[in-house]
């Protein structure tokens, strides 16, 4: 087994378990913490694709904002692990049968793409993942969606700014 | 065998650096807390430590082992495990910034048949700067997971205070960076410093405006006065590290000096030329000379970072929350835009 | 309301002007201010190395004084206890006995001389009621205590070393308002 291949193995076991008890913790917390070791697990594979760039942005974007915005509402709400309502067991089976279903039909696409078979990932070289090459690629070949993206993105601050403005009281007297 | 196919030069090389640096950093931080309270005495007219070792200088020996000899408190209501990790991450994140850092060109090593060029710098990764950010994004998680594992409503209440500032300045501080990266062309901090050096002037010479908004955020990011809310004892009797106690608060205070260090070293290389000492070439120097020149250069500008850190704490008064947020959103920000539409527009003007 | 003396400034609620939302004048003006306190002299005086000295009418802990030939003074008048405004100082008197000549001064003297330093106010009354200058108020404070009846000064703790077999102790403890009188 050669180096790369350890830490392939490692950073997939990781991402595994931290996916897993993102779901079986029953403190939310711990849900999101678990929740950002699968962050930085991906991000060690993004580095192992030779993808830094994409790493780091993860990084920053996910574990180093969302992730906080979510910590942020958790602890806000101080929602515990006794205040969590009970769910009804219909609701959990049609839960694992509607994802049984999804899991099933991903692999089946996975499986049956032709782009996908016979392919090994490039590991290490490729420089498809570094930050020169990809903002040339982002700002030559797919300048329209990504000028689409970044006006969503506007959008979504208008957005944001107009649910967060208070509405002018009237005045009292 | 393959696994062996590791240059085990390299790893040693590196875990030496590794372990200089961080030992260095620590070192650093040890003496900025003794420093820190000289230069308040200095600044109030008084004396500070000058009981422990000629004037004072085993101060912070005698500091830390109180801070490992006092009762070690793990409130009952508390959540144990992070509890535990927060103060770890806090220190965590502030140590793995340095990884980036060209602390200095290189060193020639001719010692028992060996003979290698060694880089003062642990990883020359070409995304250094985005690599800052995103250890500088973690490290509101050391202050959360503290003060909300503290299970204390004031913790918490500085907690959220202390990760909103640190959200909200990181904006301003990454526009801030735009416009230098847009001049340099590069996110790796080796090639940042090497364009200071040859020939042209420093970047604060060319950025004096993102400069000091950077200067700014690096404050709020370092929750340093002005902007040390997540402490403000007279609103939340300690901040997040109120139900710490021994080596874990030990840690958490540890972890701002570090942060401090980490960011003037940032400052220093970014702006100042980093290692580049001025009117002197260094190229006419022997290797290993250049490099003691270039670190005592790095160290300098640090040293003076630090103290202006330190002489504006025991300077400006605390801001009250709204005018941090108004400050931030309202006025770093859009100053940090405008200035990089300017290098923008300049930049597309000169190529004509 | 009326203004009790014209001293008193109105506060300005005007908003800010931009050149006072910058901030920055009034920052670096602070910053100039703090930093010109760097040249600054230290007024600080490093304690038990260094010491202020006391002031000439600073009155500090009680001395029963001994004459020249090393024998006490005090011979138990009491006037001292009647004098205390704080009701301080106790006394019982004894008689001096053949032999004892180069101990006591006087036919009488005190042979239990107590003052309670919690009670006492240092006001110096003692000393001025004292007509044998048998007591006076030295440079020195009384210092710290973990138990209260350590704060009751008997008379090994006020009795000045004799002059003649520990002449050292003696003038040390003398101080500089020992009373010149004989």
């Amino acid at each position: 087994m050669s180096t790369t291949e350890i830490l392939f193995w490692f950073l997939s076991v990781l991402a595994l378990v931290g996916a897993t008890m993102v779901l079986i913790s029953r403190n939310p917390i711990h849900s999101i913490l678990w929740l950002i070791v699968v962050f930085f697990a991906i991000s060690g594979h993004y580095i192992l694709l030779n993808a830094q760039f994409l790493a780091i942005v993860n990084l920053i974007v996910y574990a180093g904002a969302i992730m906080v915005l979510f910590l942020f509402v958790v602890m806000l709400m101080n929602l515990n692990s006794d205040t969590e309502p009970q769910k009804n067991n219909w609701m959990k089976i049609a839960g694992a049968i509607s994802g049984g279903c999804l899991l099933l039909i991903m692999i089946d696409v996975v499986s049956g793409s032709s782009d996908m078979q016979n392919k090994t990932a490039i590991v290490k070289e490729g420089n498809i993942g570094l930050i020169k090459v990809l903002g040339k690629v982002l700002f030559t070949d797919y300048v329209v969606p990504f000028e689409i993206s970044s006006v969503l993105f506007l959008s979504a601050m208008v957005g944001a700014v107009v649910i967060g403005k208070k509405e002018k009281e009237t005045p009292n007297p | 065998m393959t696994l062996l196919a590791i240059d085990w030069g390299m790893l040693v090389e590196k875990l030496v650096l590794i372990g200089a640096i961080i030992s260095v950093s620590l070192l650093i931080a040890m003496y900025s807390t003794y420093a820190e309270r000289k230069v308040a005495a200095i600044l109030q007219d008084r004396v500070g430590p000058d009981r422990a070792g000629p004037w004072g200088i085993f101060q912070p020996l005698a500091d830390g082992g109180k801070l490992f000899f006092k009762e070690e408190i793990i409130p009952n209501t508390s959540n144990k495990l992070l509890f535990v990790m927060g103060p770890c991450l806090a220190m965590l994140t502030a140590m793995m910034t340095s990884a980036v850092i060209p602390w200095g060109n290189q060193i020639h090593f001719n010692l028992f048949g060996i003979d290698r060029y060694i880089n003062l710098q642990i990883a020359d990764i070409n995304i250094g700067v985005l690599f800052i950010f995103g250890v500088v994004s973690l490290g509101v998680y050391g202050i959360m997971i503290g003060g909300w594992a503290s299970n204390n409503k004031f913790s918490l209440m500085a907690a959220m205070r202390g990760a909103s500032q640190v959200i909200s300045y990181e904006l301003a501080m990454g526009i801030s960076l735009i416009a230098l990266l847009m001049l340099t062309g590069s996110l790796s901090m080796k090639t940042i410093v090497e364009q200071q050096i040859q020939g042209r002037l420093w970047n604060v010479a060319y950025q004096p405006l993102g400069f000091l908004l950077f200067f700014i955020c690096a404050f709020a990011e370092c929750n340093r006065a002005p902007f040390d809310l997540s402490e403000a004892e007279n609103e939340l009797n300690f901040g997040y590290h109120q139900e710490y106690s021994s080596m874990k608060l030990g840690f958490y205070l540890f972890a701002e000096y570090i942060n401090m260090f980490i960011s003037s070293v940032i400052m220093a290389t970014l702006y100042f030329g980093g290692y580049d000492m001025p009117f002197v070439n260094e190229a006419n120097l022997s290797v290993n000379v250049a490099a003691i020149v270039g670190i005592v250069a790095l160290m300098a500008k640090v040293f003076i970072f630090i103290f202006i850190f330190m002489w504006v704490r025991w300077t400006l008064p605390r801001f009250r929350y709204d005018q941090l947020m108004n400050l931030g959103w309202k006025s770093l920000i859009p100053l940090a835009l405008i200035n990089m539409f300017i290098t923008g527009a300049v930049i597309l003007w000169r190529q004509g | 309301m009326q203004a009790l003396t014209n001293r008193g400034k109105s506060v300005e609620r005007k908003p800010m002007t931009l050149l006072e939302r910058l901030y920055l004048p009034a920052i670096f003006k602070g910053m100039a201010i703090t930093f010109s306190h760097i040249f600054k002299k230290v007024p600080t005086i490093r304690y038990p190395e260094q010491k202020r000295p006391f002031a000439k009418v600073s009155r500090g802990l009680q001395v029963l004084n001994r004459d020249e030939e090393g024998r006490e003074r005090c011979t138990a008048c009491g006037l001292c206890a009647v004098a205390c405004p704080a009701e301080a100082i106790t006394m019982e008197a004894a008689e001096r006995q053949r032999g004892e000549e180069h101990l006591y001064r006087e036919e009488k003297y005190a042979a239990k001389y107590e003052i309670n330093m919690l009670r006492c106010i240092f006001c110096g009354l003692c000393e001025e009621a004292c007509p044998k200058d048998a007591i006076y108020l030295s440079e020195t404070f009384a210092p710290s205590n973990l138990q209260r009846k350590g704060f009751i000064y008997g008379k090994e703790d006020l009795l000045i070393p004799n002059p003649l077999t520990h002449p050292e102790e003696y003038n040390k403890a003398k101080g500089e308002k020992a009373p010149t009188t004989k």
